[in-house]
């Protein structure tokens, strides 16, 4: 291992940020957007869902050189300065994490809608109570969306690559960290940081459903 | 507590100067060279330096978009197109080595027999030996088919000729494992060695296979934004004699040989816009 601890346990720590927050942020208009697809009849949801699951197999490289474009000094978004920063990570990261937790989350709902719907509204509930009973309702499948979410977002190396840049202490993450040590031919260094990204999936992961199964 | 400190002085330095972002070569990065000679930068000047280490394709991509406020790279031919854009200005020989042929030690196609880098690619060719090629707009790749040029050969779709499109270390791990040749700088050449099994089988003086690095200021009138005299102070430094020195004294104990020799800003290949 030429790679110190301290700095492995700084990038695995940029990188549990990094995918944190595109998760959070990817939830956040992700699971409003999948209550409400998977509440509607079949006629009004079939195109965005078709949408939304080819989404999940949006290429990350292909989405890091649109959001290079879009925020390189010569690009519509230039004047924020927000290539090659954390931030632009996450919000590339949140683009594909976006399609799993509002698809997941939509597959989950649609299976309970019509059987809440009738439920809620016999009980003289309103429509809003109706979609808020479905998220509650669809809790333990969510926490797969999310999982699903964070696992892309953490996992991928093409986006971070192209608007992260890999600058050390700034925005290396684990699997950009892989790449460079695989690069460098300290195979053995790679697969540690590999072990460790495994690990801070692992953890995540057992959260949400520990998290998901209590409740 | 110590580690606060040193979070705090780290936090100040950024907040001090903005950071000057240079946009290089693998080459230069992953034998460790940067990570070597920054540091003295930043405590000098407390510019805190974001390295971003891609082939010289694209850091002259980035750099010419302005998302990078200097480069450090290796193709004279792309740096002067550069300056003749008008891309990039005050530019400065830093270092040269040389490129070498590496290959499997058994030598199939004679190339440790070479009158010449021309005669070594013509044997390579006329052997049908694998070669593995980095197939990616880097420095590297534009010498190996600047010598295919000069040889009057091309080996595009020859079963034999294998394009990579991966870094320099990538390629020297995928020819080992293909016992093929392949064109390398020196530099990345030496670092591993020793994880490889390569031998350099063409490592002589040969004006064809001189690997200059050169640094360049992106046009601070072209990009308002960039961070200009950031950009002209990290110049000034690498050119200092002492700097200098170092960059020539990097890693020599371990390898007998210099993996960058300094060259004080006189340019071996003129680059001229």
């Amino acid at each position: 291992m030429t790679l110190a601890w301290a700095e492995v346990g700084e990038i695995a720590a940029r990188s549990l940020g990094v995918a944190g927050a595109a998760t959070l942020l990817a939830a956040l208009f992700g699971l409003p957007l999948g209550v409400w697809l998977g509440s509607r009849p079949r006629r009004g949801r079939m195109g965005a869902q078709v949408v939304l699951y080819a989404g999940m197999g949006l290429p990350p490289v292909v989405v890091g050189l649109l959001f290079y474009f879009l925020l390189s000094r010569s690009g519509p978004l230039g004047g924020l300065g927000l290539l090659f920063t954390p931030l632009a990570m996450v919000l590339a990261e949140a683009v594909l994490a976006f399609p799993m937790i509002a698809g997941f989350t939509l597959a989950a709902v649609r299976m309970r809608a019509e059987g809440v719907r009738r439920l809620v509204r016999g009980l003289g509930g309103s429509e809003r109570q109706v979609l808020a009973t479905l998220l509650w309702e669809s809790r333990r499948p969510i926490t797969a969306a999310l999982a699903a979410g964070f696992g892309a977002a953490i996992s991928e190396v093409g986006a971070a690559t192209i608007v992260g840049g890999d600058i050390r202490f700034h925005t290396r993450v684990l699997t950009t960290a892989v790449v460079l040590e695989t690069r460098k031919g300290e195979l053995e260094s790679a697969l540690a940081l590999g072990a460790v990204l495994l690990g801070v999936t692992l953890i995540v992961t057992a959260i949400l459903v520990v998290w998901g199964e209590r409740r | 507590m110590k580690k606060l400190i040193a979070l705090g002085l780290l936090l100040g330095a950024a907040l001090a100067a903005a950071p000057l972002r240079l946009a290089t070569t693998t080459s230069v990065n992953d034998s460790g060279l940067l990570e070597a000679i920054l540091p003295g930068f930043t405590r000098e000047t407390g510019i805190a330096v974001q390295v971003i280490a891609v082939g010289t394709g694209q850091a002259l991509a980035l750099a010419g978009r302005g998302d990078a406020d200097a480069v450090l790279v290796h193709a004279p031919d792309l740096e002067a197109r550069f300056l003749r854009e008008g891309k990039g200005v005050a530019h400065a020989c830093i270092a040269y080595n040389n490129f070498v042929i590496a290959g499997p030690a058994a030598d199939p196609a004679r190339v440790g027999a070479a009158a010449d880098a021309l005669d070594a690619m013509r044997r390579i060719f006329a052997a049908g030996a694998t070669f593995v090629s980095r197939g990616d707009n880097s420095g590297t790749y534009h010498r190996e088919r600047a010598l295919w040029r000069a040889s009057g050969l091309d080996p595009t779709g020859r079963p034999w000729y294998l394009e990579s499109g991966s870094g320099m270390g990538a390629t020297l791990t995928l020819a080992a494992e293909k016992r093929a040749y392949t064109l390398t700088d020196l530099g990345t050449f030496l670092f591993m060695q020793d994880k490889v099994d390569l031998a350099a089988l063409f490592d002589r003086p040969d004006p064809r296979m001189l690997n200059q690095y050169g640094y360049m200021v992106v046009n601070p009138e072209r990009f308002p934004g960039a961070n200009r005299e950031a950009a002209y102070r990290l110049r000034a430094y690498l050119l200092r004699a002492d700097v200098q020195r170092a960059i020539g004294a990097y890693l020599k104990d371990r390898f007998g040989r210099s993996l960058f020799t300094p060259l004080y800003g006189r340019c071996k290949v003129e680059v001229s816009p």
